[in-house]
């Protein structure tokens, strides 16, 4: 028997949390977006009488505001939309333990073993969106198929509150026809290259040899061909299944543009100290670090450097963010938004090489003084210990992405 | 008829085996309403006040009610006049 596997959506996700929790505005086109005075000014999701006024995920704010002026812009909380991430993954597990989460509002299951066939699935789906509406009070879009891609598209082609089942009988019908860009992992770029060529649906794609995609796709030719012509076979990860971590990272956008080495100083500052303690809370040391920068124009660069010892202390890593920084960049520059990332990851508790200028030894002393001082922040709060240094610009500083940017963007290539 | 979420203080039994019941609701001026009997457990939402968390369907004077547990906590669907 095929497998039968289900992918959820929750639909318009925080918007729909937003909108249950606030009945006052339930009826009026809401969009929750980012403060615009730090310059986080864009629609994160909108709502259904939003959205069908033109407010699209990704728009700034003003221009949502022009075409929707009566638009309710509510802040994001994203701790409650990790609650009720949460709550959904605990209403899937009483179904199946084989949950892959796919971001904070999608997950996978694999329902195999509780089904005879795919129509007990549709039943098992129904069952399941049903569910979510009584205990959560929000939508779930669910798409049914025998593989991953397949059962995502599913959850795409009806919304909000449906069920979508592709079979291998009704597939060719249904799917073929569809858009390329509707394929997962179908971008504008790839788009672009499809069209060129003459593929304009996922059937042209699916009838195409992997061979001809490769010839300007590269490897990904033979992924794409699998997407589209239903034999991608991935199992979905049980939900114990912990990944492994290669890189940790944070980035902002300023609520100005960065002109002195002194703003950026400080940016990285309170970048590092984040980059640092998830280091240490995950048992891990660093032996590269990478920055990234982006300027006014919206130009992105990255720069990476290994370090000649692996550390997870913030000063190690905002000296080598500094070094980084002032040797790639000309003076006058006008940054916008700027990230560090620690990659290369060992051990905490690996050997240590000592060296001869007890750079090393330095090292170990100011993670200890680091790890006090996380202790210290476990029980007293982020800002009972804070360096005086980042007070001179509390405008530039006053963000803590340790405990606000917990929300990580998913990857269909991962471990 | 609108409703709002109305906070409210409860006294609760925690049993042995982990379930916590509600015995007594307090209002905010100062009246004492005595759960009779719980009818109903379960997790659900509620549409009328907005959120989520586990629903008490209670009998409180002979009048059948939902008192819900959202985290940790309590709150009740409360007419607006």
């Amino acid at each position: 028997m095929d497998r039968v596997i289900l992918h959820v959506d929750c639909n318009k996700f925080f918007a729909s949390v937003e909108c249950l929790h606030r009945p006052e505005i339930r009826h009026l086109p809401v969009a929750v977006g980012g403060s615009v005075e730090k310059r986080h000014g864009i629609v994160l999701t909108a709502n259904g009488l939003a959205s069908a006024r033109g407010v699209k995920t990704a728009m700034p704010l003003w221009q949502a505001l022009n075409r929707c002026p009566d638009l309710v812009v509510v802040p994001p909380n994203y701790p409650l939309y990790v609650r009720f991430s949460g709550l959904a993954k605990s209403i899937y597990c009483r179904y199946t333990d084989m949950v892959e989460p796919f971001g904070l509002d999608e997950c996978w299951l694999d329902v195999t073993d509780n089904v005879k066939d795919i129509e007990e699935g549709r039943l098992l789906a129904e069952e399941i969106r049903q569910t979510i509406k009584d205990e959560l009070g929000i939508t779930v879009s669910i798409g049914v198929s025998w593989n991953k891609v397949f059962s995502k598209l599913g959850s795409d082609y009806k919304k909000p509150d449906a069920v979508t089942v592709f079979t291998r009988e009704n597939y060719k019908n249904l799917i073929y026809p569809l858009p390329v860009r509707d394929l997962l992992y179908i971008g504008p770029a790839t788009e672009k290259k499809l069209l060129a060529r003459g593929l304009f649906s996922i059937g042209d794609i699916a009838e195409s040899t992997p061979e001809e995609l490769c010839s300007f796709l590269g490897i990904n030719g033979y992924m794409l061909h699998s997407f589209a012509s239903g034999s991608e076979d991935s199992p979905v990860k049980n939900c114990e299944h912990k990944r492994g971590i290669k890189s940790i990272g944070n980035s902002v956008t300023a609520p100005r543009d960065l002109v002195c080495f002194e703003d950026v100083k400080l940016t990285f500052s309170v970048l590092s100290e984040t980059v640092a303690r998830r280091l240490r809370d995950s048992g891990l040391k660093a032996k590269s670090i990478g920055i990234s920068m982006r300027n006014s124009e919206l130009k992105t660069i990255t720069r990476q450097l290994s370090l000649s010892f692996a550390t997870a202390s913030e000063r190690v890593l905002l000296h080598a963010a500094m070094e980084l920084f002032e040797n790639n960049t000309d003076k006058p520059f006008k940054i916008r938004s700027i990230g560090i990332c620690a990659f290369n990851l060992e051990d905490e508790n690996g050997t240590v090489q000592f060296d001869l200028f007890g750079e090393v030894k330095e090292n170990i002393k100011y993670e200890r003084l680091e790890k006090t001082v996380d202790r210290l922040r476990c029980r007293f709060g982020n800002n009972c210990v804070k360096k005086a240094s980042q007070m001179t610009d509390m405008n530039l500083t006053d963000f803590d992405p340790y405990e606000e940017h917990k929300v990580h963007p998913e990857g269909w290539f991962r471990l | 008829m609108k409703y709002k979420k109305t906070y409210v203080e409860v006294t609760a039994k925690f049993t042995q085996d982990g379930a916590i019941i509600p015995l007594k609701i307090l209002w905010n001026d100062g009246t004492s309403f005595f759960v009779d009997k719980v009818l109903d457990v379960r997790p659900a939402a509620s549409l009328k006040a907005g959120g989520a968390g586990i629903r008490y369907t209670c009998r409180i004077n002979m009048l059948e009610t939902y008192l819900f547990l959202e985290e940790n906590r309590w709150f009740v669907e409360e007419k607006c006049i």
